[in-house]
């Protein structure tokens, strides 16, 4: 059940009053807290804090500090091996200890929870109408029919169109946007005191990530619950919360309210991870040796700090004020960090050697017109194609030689499957695809193969693209043996590979498990590189990382680019990925590209208004300008890829589209607009029919 | 659904056919009846026994085509031709089959239901005693086989019924002779009747309930710890609420499956519990044929089995669209 309406605003649930009263006693108390699983894995080590009501707090670390169990202690959902000690108060009354029957009258009642991935936590057997009501029914004992009746009121709330229809349906049929919803109208359902909310926002669109956050905001407003946000996304929080605490290693490093924090964090880490983010105005990111694991004794973030000092090692530094309103930092060398380009500078320019202009460059990737439907079926005794998925739709770009082009869009626009369909190397359903000058449907067998040395790939998710019975040494040698490599010069070969993507020779024999995430892709990169390519195709190759990792392989992947003139075919969805290593842009809509052109040309003055969405939703790390930014949330879900709309595809969701009169609307609504020469713009095309090239936000005093 | 299923009878209606032929095929030309003659004393003239034969369409000497071919016009008929003995086909199977239902359908929806539960709960109770008592007590089970399982119970009922004196148990046939005219008239039969269940009915549900619940514990381990199950429990419900609701109620659509298409096979393996405890059912019957020679009967009961199997995928259809929203087709 696709919901193609759009989404109108969510609207205050008119029993809601007006909350927010000046309550200073903290609702949720958490105070020395410990997590620690079975075999002696301390995943949290006394973490304490307390959010008042109607009081956001964010909880920002990465994967591994700690986050999710905190979360999870919180509730009492731990799995039975963990143990907990600490103080966990809600209102004053004491939870850890107590029995599951008497904690499950508090959850979903007075303390309530978001989980992250919205599909694998909605139970897919039971209605989703159901699944809310049994939230009211366990704690308010009311009857099928009136919780049933309350959950379309809430599923209304949250902004979900046609609530009493899809209540009836179940949680597969809909988008991950509408299942968050559902996820918090179920969070809300009994009017909680406080929401623990563990990456809310993780696996959606940024476009989706922006309507489910307002959802959050008008949730809070209506319950006057506090909120506990937990995520990697600094920019999320800056926008969110109100004070936040920094995780590391289990413990909170930093905390204090927000705009002090983002302004002047005192914490090493906290300084790195601000710098490492990627900025969607350009600003460089600073990579931070952010990969050794967290030390034993002392200070566990000494091994990746730039300021330590020998008394980091004499035991844990203890939380010190730092700063006004409660701002205190876990560290022993503060006088350091009281200037952070300090700890952190500016990362050095990667130096490149001056390349010719483009129009000079040979192209390595010429697509023209590409097309890949998957044709649908239906029938029952015999099959008849009814329409197709059309996941790329004629498309045209080109890479030329030691270039980034970087393709972006929201999920489903068919962005992988493009990169996918360059990679078959075959003959596409229709276009031309050539790569090094020749046309990829007149190729023999044994020439595509050939091509293949120079054109790999690198996959989005380390975790999976690596085999896990295969030694790191034996990934790399695959590649070689398969394309003929003489033996003796194979193990050198992995040894010089290793230490292009940063990596130790010790490395070579160890198992994909046994690396963490950031190495894991630096296998896959080698892996690519082994038969010196000269186009990588990149699928996602930071998404799965943290923002600390994703800034180093980042800037690896730049430097490649430097030294060898590899060109890249950049597929992200994070702009400031995108904004940060490429050259050209491409940005991909509905199996269509709806503006190309030079990075800054596109982000400084984004002509289509789709482009000028997807940059309006990406949140910004830091909590003054984040705060002013313009919240105009692209209307509705993702388009349903098998049938496009009438005449321009992003019509139904254009923000520009209402502002026009009825002459002008209908060029939208009966012709397909082509990429065209954008107004002002040099390298710049844009397939609408009103194109402006428009101020971005943060350029906007 | 009512499309999909049609499409679905459809295709099985084909393989019904090309199963039941092969097993005609196969049964009439590896079976020899003329043995049968040649072992009586005295032995009957030639001339009877090639007329006996042809009769019931078991002459070896007729080409295989012809035999195929008067058996395959007799099927289309819904006739499945004659028994050795001279009875049709087709009247004994349907005695024999409801024979076996009765003696399958309590074993095998007790086996299901007290596998289920007791799989489900040793996944609960993972690595806890009751965990470890009934993985031991099933792999007992299935170690075991079922003939023994039944001499073991038979032998254990007897011990019951000479310490109490009384015929709580019952061990061969279906009823005893004359129970319904007893004291307590039908009633009395009934409860003959249930008596002579008892022993057939513990054999099939343990076998099978060993089975179950090891599937049943794996699968109930996999949502343990589910996402949904978490997402349950922050609800408010107890961990032992969301896992019945929410856990048990999702892994439970791959079991119906499984346990379709067992059933849909039971109704020929009986044929150890059928022996052992006196019931003529169709596992018995097959049996017998084969040793016997009786090409017909062979392929009546083996196009039985087919179309009991293809029903039971279809059962199986059916119940996956009906437990499991994801797999209905048109619904949007």
């Amino acid at each position: 059940m696709t919901v193609p309406e759009p989404v109108p605003p969510p609207v205050l649930h008119p029993a809601a009053e007006p909350v927010l009263e000046p309550a200073a006693e903290p609702v949720l108390e958490i105070a020395d807290l410990h997590v620690t699983y079975a075999p002696g894995v301390r995943a949290v080590r006394g973490v304490g804090f307390a959010v008042r009501r109607g009081e956001v707090l964010g909880v920002v670390g990465e994967s591994g500090s700690g986050k999710t169990a905190l979360a999870l202690a919180t509730l009492g959902l731990l799995p039975e091996s963990a143990r907990v000690r600490g103080s966990v108060r809600l209102r004053g009354r004491e939870l850890l200890g107590r029995s599951d029957a008497e904690l499950s009258r508090v959850r979903g009642k007075d303390l309530a929870m978001v989980f992250q991935d919205p599909l694998s936590a909605l139970t897919p057997v039971h209605q989703i109408g159901d699944q809310i009501a049994e939230t009211i029914r366990v704690h308010a004992g009311a009857t099928r029919g009136a919780a049933r009746a309350r959950a379309v009121e809430l599923m209304e709330l949250v902004g979900i169109p046609g609530a009493a229809r899809v209540a009836r349906g179940y949680p597969h049929e809909l988008s991950g946007g509408m299942r968050q919803r559902v996820m918090i109208a179920m969070a809300i359902a009994n009017d909680p005191l406080a929401i623990v909310a563990d990456e809310p926002t993780t696996a959606l669109d940024v476009t989706v990530q922006e309507q489910v956050l307002e959802v959050l905001r008008v949730a809070k407003e209506a319950t006057g619950a506090a909120i506990v946000l937990i995520t990697h996304d600094l920019g999320v929080v800056a926008g969110f919360a109100d004070r936040v605490m920094v995780m590391y290693a289990g413990r909170a490093v930093e905390s204090g309210p927000v705009g002090e924090v983002y302004r002047r964090p005192r914490m090493p880490y906290t300084i790195g991870l601000m710098r490492s983010l990627p900025r969607l105005d350009g600003g460089a990111a600073r990579a931070l040796p952010m990969e050794g694991a967290p030390a034993t004794t002392g200070c566990p973030f000494a091994p990746r700090c730039p300021v330590v000092l020998p008394a980091c090692a004499r035991g844990e530094p203890p939380p010190a004020p730092v700063g006004p309103a409660g701002h205190v930092a876990a560290c022993v060398n503060t006088a350091a960090t009281e200037r952070q380009d300090r700890v952190f500078p500016d990362p050095e320019p990667v130096l490149r050697s001056p390349r010719p202009p483009r129009h000079e460059r040979p192209p390595v990737l010429e697509v023209t017109g590409l097309v890949k439907h998957h044709p649908r079926y239906r029938g029952t005794l015999y099959k008849r194609r009814v329409g197709a998925v059309r996941a790329v739709d004629g498309i045209s770009l080109d890479v030329r030689a030691g270039e980034t082009l970087g393709l972006v869009g929201e999920s489903g626009c068919g962005k992988t499957s493009a990169l996918m369909e360059i990679l078959r190397l075959g003959t596409p359903q229709q276009g031309r695809i050539t790569v090094f000058g020749q046309d990829t449907a007149a190729l023999t067998a044994a020439r595509r193969k050939a091509l293949r040395r120079d054109l790999q790939v690198v996959f989005q998710d380390p975790f999976a693209s690596l085999d896990p019975r295969m030694r790191v040494a034996a990934i790399l040698t695959e590649p070689l043996t398969t394309h003929g490599v003489r033996k003796a010069l194979i193990p050198g070969r992995v040894q010089e590979l290793l230490k292009l993507v940063g990596l130790e020779p010790e490395h070579a024999s160890r198992y994909p498990q046994d690396l963490s995430g950031g190495q894991r892709q630096r296998v896959g990169i080698a892996r690519a590189l082994a038969l010196e390519p000269r186009l990588l195709l990149l699928d996602e190759p930071v998404a799965a990382l943290d923002v600390s990792v994703q800034a180093g392989v980042t800037e690896l992947l730049e430097e490649l680019q430097a030294r060898m003139g590899l060109a890249y075919l950049f597929v992200a969805h994070d702009l400031a990925v995108v904004r940060q290593i490429a050259d050209r842009v491409a940005v991909m809509y509905h199996g269509r590209i709806v503006e190309i052109g030079s990075v800054d040309a596109v982000y400084e003055a984004p002509a289509h208004p789709y482009t000028r969405a997807l940059l309006d939703a990406v949140p910004y790390p830091d909590p003054e300008r984040e705060r002013r930014r313009r919240r105009t949330p692209l209307a509705g879900d993702p388009p349903d890829p098998s049938a496009p709309p009438e005449g321009c595809r992003f019509r139904p969701r254009c923000p520009r589209h209402a502002g026009l009169d009825g002459e002008q609307r209908r060029l939208c609504a009966e012709i397909d607009p082509v990429l065209r020469a954008a107004p002002g713009g040099q390298d710049q095309r844009a397939a609408c029919h009103y194109p402006q090239g428009e101020t971005p936000w943060w350029k906007s005093p | 659904m009512a499309s999909f299923l049609l499409r679905r009878l459809v295709n099985h209606a084909v393989l019904v056919v090309v199963a039941a032929s092969l097993a005609y095929l196969l049964a009439a030309a590896a079976l020899k009846p003329r043995a049968n003659f040649e072992d009586r004393t005295p032995r009957p003239p030639a001339a009877v026994v090639e007329a006996e034969l042809t009769r019931l369409n078991l002459n070896d000497r007729t080409p295989l085509a012809d035999r195929y071919r008067v058996w395959a016009t007799g099927v289309l008929h819904g006739d499945f031709g004659r028994t050795w003995q001279g009875s049709p086909v087709n009247d004994e199977l349907w005695r024999r089959l409801q024979v076996s239902l009765r003696l399958l359908v309590l074993g095998a929806v007790a086996g299901f239901a007290l596998g289920v539960l007791l799989g489900a709960w040793a996944a609960m109770k993972r690595h806890r005693m009751p965990d470890r008592l009934i993985t031991l007590g099933s792999y007992l089970l299935l170690a075991v086989p079922v003939f023994v399982l039944a001499m073991l119970l038979q032998t254990a009922a007897k011990q019951v019924n000479d310490v109490t004196g009384l015929q709580v148990f019952e061990w061969v046939g279906e009823s005893s002779p004359g129970a319904a005219d007893g004291t307590f008239g039908a009633l009395g039969g009934l409860g003959d009747r249930v008596r002579h269940l008892l022993l057939p009915t513990a054999t099939i549900a343990l076998a099978q309930l060993a089975l179950y619940s090891r599937y049943q514990r794996s699968m109930m381990l996999d949502v343990l710890d589910a996402d949904f199950v978490r997402t349950a429990r922050a609800k408010g419900l107890r961990r032992r609420d969301a896992l019945l609701r929410h856990g048990l109620r999702t892994a439970l659509i791959p079991m119906c499956t499984y346990f379709a298409y067992t059933s849909g096979l039971l109704l020929l393996g009986a044929m150890f519990t059928e022996k052992v405890f006196g019931w003529h059912g169709l596992g018995e019957w097959l049996i017998d044929s084969i040793t016997r020679g009786d090409a017909n009967v062979v392929a009546a009961v083996d196009c039985f089995a087919a179309v009991a199997v293809l029903l039971a995928g279809l059962v199986s259809d059916v119940l996956y669209g009906v437990l499991d929203p994801r797999v209905r087709v048109g619904a949007r």
